[in-house]
Parts: structure tokens; sequence; C-alpha cells
């Protein structure tokens, strides 16, 4: 088959975690025990994920962004009501 | 500006296209991201395992990439983006100048500047009503 640039599932690499953290160093842990990283005063958690901008398709990383002020809204779904 | 659902990227682009740009004209000017899985979502204490969707969370990063703010609801009650906007520009304001924003801040309210002298005098500087 041929490779499909942007096929119809494409992963994204999520949360990017320090190293000691990450799912590769401790897989079991990593996967049972989801942590909440996010907190008031401390570094936002990093992450890259697949989005649609403007038109098309790109991955966006936050740290990218470094140096801006950034506002993230996550929402429940699309076609939501509110 | 970022938006986060579970989500695909292709459901976003319909939703763009098909309702988001008929309340805006050309869609939202910002990006649409997929955490499929709840990835992120459980890392920012958003993401509902049972519903398997992030819940309605918004968070507030400054230059320094820390996190100021963040409120988190039930997906049941919308935002309030005025707040939202007062919010960002008092965190602009508190890390450009080092004073702190009292109850009820906006821009060109008074803001305090904490110190030995302030400590117990606030109630001749602030007044409960500013908190409105």
């Amino acid at each position: 088959m041929a490779e499909n640039k942007d096929g119809c599932v494409k992963p994204s690499k999520g949360p990017i975690l320090a190293a000691a953290e990450s799912p590769a160093a401790s897989p079991v842990i990593a996967k049972e025990v989801p942590k909440v990283l996010a907190r008031v005063g401390k570094p936002a958690p990093d992450f890259e994920l697949a989005a649609l901008v403007g038109g098309g398709f790109k991955n966006i990383k936050l740290s990218d962004y470094k140096g801006k002020w950034i506002v993230i809204c996550f929402y429940p779904g699309d076609f939501t009501f509110v | 500006m970022f938006a986060i659902s579970t989500d695909s990227r292709f459901s976003h682009k319909i939703w763009q296209e098909e309702e988001l740009s008929k309340m805006v004209p050309g869609g939202v000017p910002f990006p649409l991201l997929s955490d499929q899985g709840g990835r992120v979502g459980t890392v920012y204490g958003v993401y509902d395992e049972d519903a398997g969707v992030d819940i309605r969370g918004r968070f507030i990063i400054d230059p320094d990439f820390t996190l100021r703010a963040m409120e988190v609801l039930t997906p049941e009650v919308g935002r309030n983006v005025s707040e939202l906007i007062r919010q960002v520009k008092a965190f602009q304001h508190v890390r450009a100048t080092g004073e702190v924003t009292p109850s009820g801040w906006q821009p060109g309210k008074p803001t305090l500047t904490p110190g030995p002298d302030l400590a117990g005098k606030v109630w001749k500087v602030w007044k409960p009503d500013s908190a409105f």
C-alpha cells in the first residue's frame, strides 16, 4: 500500500513527559496511574497533538509557543451545545 | 489560544465548516486540537474516564511557560470570556509591575503593593464593593 501522508489514523505524541516519567521508562505504572501534572505556579505540562489549523492539518507542540501568553480550552466535544 | 477535545481532526474540520463558520465568519481563528484517548486531558486533570471526553477546562500559561490559572467546569455550564480576558490582563499587569490585583480588579482600578506597611491596613484602601 502506498504511504499515505495523512491516513485515517495518525498517532500523535500526546503528553511530553520528563524522562523518568515517560511510558518507555515505566510502561505499567504510566498506564495504570495517570498523573495529573497541571498545577498553578508550576511549568505547564507540554504536549504535541494533531490539529486543524486554518483549513489543513498539522501537529501543534505547546512549548513551541513559549514566550507568548497561551490559553488552552478543553471542551467535551464538537457539536456539543454550550 | 488552543481548543482541545477528544474528537478527531476530521470531526474538527467538519464542525468548523458546517457550524462554527456560521457563528464566526471564516470559522474560529484558532487551532482545534485532537486529544484522542484523553492523554493530554488526563495530565491536565480534565479527562472524564467514564464519559471518555475532556470536560470544560481552561488554562492560562504565561510567557515563562508557567501555568497561571485554571478553571474546570462540568460540561453543562459555558465559560465567561470577559472573565478570561480580565484574568489575562491581571496576570500581565502583575508580571510587569510586581503589584497585586485585589478581588474584582479591572484595568484602571487600584492595585495593591504588598509590604509591611499594608499589613492590617487593606481595609483603608480596598472596600468590599470594589469586588464587583
